[in-house]
């Protein structure tokens, strides 16, 4: 059975189209009046709100919490992660495949905050033996609200009482949102400007209306997982279960990856005084060199047009993202070099956009290969260009125009 | 800076600059050369009043074709397109017509006025579809040559022949029937609702001096589906910014490729040396040469006054002069304090964030025409009014709002003469705040500032001759082959190096970017440039 989130009985008020997924064991709606478009766009152009409760949460507290998760963490915590500090990485098995995906705050002294798609309780108290240090998990009792697009920051300074154009990008601080505590992390999913705001599951309607109330002129837009399915990956962000899979879960060696496979070698510190977990073996891989190389597609439009006119049929392609995963081909189209796991149609860039694992060597932007794509029930390939991620990275991602 | 390029473009509007992104690309050196203080010619954005943005001409987006947005990348350069949500018509009386991209909500919006229009509108909207697959074609490519032997044209026509014949008989005499009927006689065929047909209607008379039930007019109905076929499930949208915001992402595409691009640098004259353009002459008297000169303008003012009749054949320059502009509408811009809602469907729901038409009923349109037939604007105009603060809120203080009025009639000839349009602005323009305000009675109060623009204003502001938002009506006798005139619809002009990539060639008007692109494509192809 799918539990409520703390936000379910706003989010449920609102949703028309009576389409939900579970995710991670909540409700979670997929889209509000069931046109994602309409919320895609909301968060390119304005803000969009979305209820992302149903993400893993631990508190870790304790003197020792900064060599916990260096130990677990690709990052190294230990060092330059001051108070208010946020970063995105991964963590490993002993063989340096990824387990999961997340971020690490420093909300206070003595007290770190990790998200993940998974739950590892048991694995962060595991690597914690013999450390001050206690794992509270707080999936449950903490609600967040992601609230992004270039929008989101006019609408956070009608609620808070510090300046947000000061805000940095990877950056967390406590404040009060309508006389409510609760943490603001500039973090996000969507790769555009945005924030996401954590708070006690009791206060969190609270929060919720007070952001809509101050998002009306804004036109802040309540959002789902079809919309942001897109949105990620146009910001080119993978996604466990989809893109790659948690080593834990896998039967078969060969599904599982490493960081430098997906692309997240900039996640990864060597040089630390704390070891990480699989780190010897994420070292060797550098030496070795690794197995595959996580891509960016951009489809060929022409070509997929043409492809559908000997069927003469207009092109047609899903409204919305698209996990199923196809064989990638080299230019020739029989030898497969990789398989190709998310795709979406861009509506801003007007382009059919895929991320695929390929071998590395294929992995150069400029890359001419092939991807499956099917037409009349019958197999056929088209042209798809290799091409540097994030698909699209607006300025105001990074931007802190309060900055002196 | 140089005197000497590969292209000059003359006029910074989004074709002209569309044209020089490309040949930038392509490696030449090219300048843009603007009358005014900003660019993107009709596709403008100006702040006239503090803190609220004006989408001063062109106001949507609907057509601009999407492998240009690919091609030069313009999304990297700012360029955001959200779709509009709804085609709203109020009503005074009734509930209106809202008409959704949810086709379920659309269905019940219609039964409200026929059931059986209910049935048949999405029918309506495959068989258009499909039809505009061929409407693409010749969108996308230079206009076929009906009267060459040249076997690349031989083929495209071919292919256009083979896409028709494989529409199947009952599609072919729709295409047939597009080409050549009214608008009204051509939905009257499928439906029965005066209230629904009304909005469908006006896509065909947009900067035409036509009416609703003026043969001919049936053909521009196809454009509206257009953009089905481009991936994009809704067509019409609107650019973050206003459409000045499409106009920079192109400059900004084009000066990245290392093209130059002047503002306040008015062209006087195109420099002809036995029949071949050498460059150009400023209004301040610098001499810039060029292996080609592009005008961007429209025909008119390319080569009745930048070129001069005396460089120019004289059947060429006869049917320069023939071409028809007959500009036939104008546009109020308006700051409110407050949203004026609408009476009908009162609040501010997504049922005013699309594109909200002005015409309850077949008649009113046609009354509007008659009055401008006889040299008079519209006392009851049709109108198509968008609230871009709705969809982007930064075009506004918060809680504020602009508006966006599309007005037709307004024709340039009145029948004081066009000159005599500056003392009859404020009346046309209260003439259009009254007509809004039966349906939205707060609208006076809330006004804070209004622009009115006249066909004369557009003609000496924009410099479209005869305040001709297409840079020529967009009817059959002036489209493909035709356009501007017969034999010279391929870009090129009987004066020799001198192009042309406005909405005054192939395939038209509508911030399509398309006259822009292909000329460039045939310049390079031609080894023009």
């Amino acid at each position: 059975m799918l539990k409520p989130t703390p936000f379910h009985e706003r989010t449920t008020a609102l949703c028309e189209s009576w389409k939900y997924k579970d995710w991670a064991g909540k409700v979670a709606v997929c889209t509000y009046d069931g046109h994602s478009e309409r919320e895609y766009y909301a968060v390119r152009h304005a803000a969009g709100l979305m209820d992302a409760s149903p993400l893993y949460k631990y508190d870790v507290f304790g003197a020792d919490g900064a060599k916990l998760l260096s130990r677990v963490a690709t990052r190294d915590v230990s060092r330059d992660f001051g108070v208010g500090r946020v970063t995105y990485c991964t963590w490993c098995d002993e063989n340096g495949n990824v387990l999961d995906d997340g971020t690490i705050s420093h909300l206070a002294p003595g007290h770190f905050r990790v998200t993940s798609s998974e739950p590892w309780q048991r694995w962060l108290e595991r690597h914690g033996r013999r450390l001050d240090v206690r794992v509270e998990e707080t999936t449950d009792a903490l609600g967040c609200l992601a609230l992004q697009g270039p929008n989101a920051r006019a609408i956070l300074d009608q609620c808070v009482d510090f300046d947000m154009s000061k805000m940095r990008f990877f950056r967390v601080r406590r404040t009060k949102l309508d006389g409510v505590d609760v943490w603001i992390s500039r973090t996000g999913y969507t790769g555009d400007l945005g924030f996401e705001v954590w708070v006690a599951a009791a206060d969190a309607l609270r929060v919720w209306d007070a952001l809509m109330a101050a998002g009306r002129l804004h036109g802040i837009t309540p959002m789902g997982l079809d919309a942001l399915d897109v949105l990620r990956i146009e910001a080119g962000y993978v996604l466990q279960g989809v893109d790659y899979f948690s080593a834990k879960s896998c039967i078969i060696e060969a599904r599982k990856s490493t960081p430098h496979e997906l692309g997240l070698g900039g996640a990864v510190d060597l040089e630390r005084d704390i070891r990480f977990v699989g780190q010897e073996a994420v070292e060797a891989e550098l030496t070795r060199g690794h197995t595959w190389a996580l891509v960016g597609l951009d489809v060929s439009w022409p070509e997929l047009e043409a492809l559908y006119e000997e069927y003469s049929l207009p092109p047609h392609l899903a409204p919305a993202a698209c996990r199923d995963a196809v064989p990638v081909f080299e230019a020739d189209g029989r030898t497969q070099v990789g398989q190709a796991t998310s795709h979406t149609w861009s509506p801003l860039l007007k382009k059919q956009l895929s991320l695929a694992s390929v071998a590395p060597r294929y992995a150069v932007p400029g890359t001419k290969l092939k991807i499956e794509h099917t037409v009349e029930y019958e197999r056929r390939t088209i042209t798809a260009t290799v091409v540097d991620r994030p698909f699209f990275d607006p300025e105001r991602k990074r931007a802190t125009p309060g900055r002196a | 800076m140089a005197t000497s390029y590969d292209a000059i473009i003359i006029g910074g509007g989004h074709n002209g600059l569309v044209c020089a992104a490309y040949l930038a690309k392509a490696g030449r050196k090219v300048l843009v050369l603007e009358r005014r203080h900003v660019l993107g010619g009709a596709a403008v954005t100006e702040e006239l009043y503090p803190g609220f943005k004006y989408t001063v001409c062109s106001y949507v987006v609907s057509l601009l074709r999407p492998y240009i947005i690919r091609d030069l990348d313009l999304v990297r350069h700012g360029l955001q397109i959200t779709p509009l949500e709804c085609s709203y018509t109020p009503d005074v009386e009734g509930p209106g017509l809202c008409r959704w991209p949810d086709p379920h909500k659309t269905r019940e919006e219609i039964q409200r006025y026929s059931k059986r229009d209910a049935d048949v509108y999405p029918e309506f909207g495959r068989a258009m579809g499909r039809l505009a697959r061929f409407a693409k074609e010749i969108i996308d490519n230079p206009a076929p040559d009906p009267a060459s032997w040249r076997p690349s044209d031989l083929m495209q026509l071919l292919g256009l022949g083979r896409r028709f014949r494989d529409l199947g008989d009952d599609l072919g005499a729709i295409q047939f029937k597009l080409s050549t009927m009214s608008a009204v006689d051509f939905l009257d065929e499928w439906f029965e609702s005066d209230f629904l047909k009304s909005p469908m209607s006006v896509s065909g008379i947009i900067g035409t001096m036509l009416g609703v039930r003026s043969p001919g007019t049936a053909y521009v109905l196809l454009h509206h589906y257009m953009g089905e076929i481009d991936g994009a499930s809704r067509a019409w949208g609107f650019a973050k910014g206003g459409n000045g915001a499409v106009s920079m992402s192109i400059a900004r595409a084009a000066q990245a490729f290392g093209a130059e691009i002047r503002t306040e640098a008015p062209v006087h004259k195109v420099l002809v040396k036995g029949n071949r353009a050498t460059g150009v002459v400023l209004e301040n008297g610098d001499e810039l040469s060029a292996r080609a000169v592009i005008s961007s303008c429209d025909p008119r003012l390319t080569f009745l006054r930048f070129v001069g009749e005396e460089h120019l054949p004289d059947d060429f320059a006869t049917g320069i002069k023939r071409y028809k502009f007959r500009g036939s509408s104008g546009k109020v811009n308006l700051s409110l304090d407050r949203f004026p809602e609408f009476k009908d469907r009162p609040g501010i729901g997504m049922h005013v964030m699309g594109d909200i038409a002005i015409c309850p009923g077949l008649d009113y349109l046609e009354r509007a025409y008659d009055e401008a037939k006889y040299g008079d604007f519209s006392s009851r105009p049709y109108m198509n009014v968008v609230f871009p603060s709705l969809l982007d809120p930064e075009m506004a203080p918060p809680g504020k709002h602009v508006a966006s009025i599309f007005v037709q009639y307004a024709p340039y000839d009145i029948k004081e003469g066009p000159e005599h349009w500056p003392e009859r602005r404020e009346a046309f323009g209260d003439a259009v705040i009254d007509t809004l305000s039966h349906y939205c009675p707060t609208l006076k109060e809330s006004i804070l500032h209004r622009q009115v623009l006249t066909p004369w204003d557009i003609e000496q502001e924009f410099g479209l001759s005869e305040g001709n938002i297409f840079q020529g009506e967009l009817s059959l006798e002036q489209l493909l082959f035709q356009r501007p005139t017969s034999g010279w619809a391929r870009y090129s002009t009987p004066v020799r190096n001198l192009w042309m990539c406005g909405s005054g060639a192939h395939p038209g008007g509508g911030v399509m970017g398309a006259p822009g692109a292909l000329a460039a494509k045939t310049l390079l192809a031609q080894g023009g440039v």
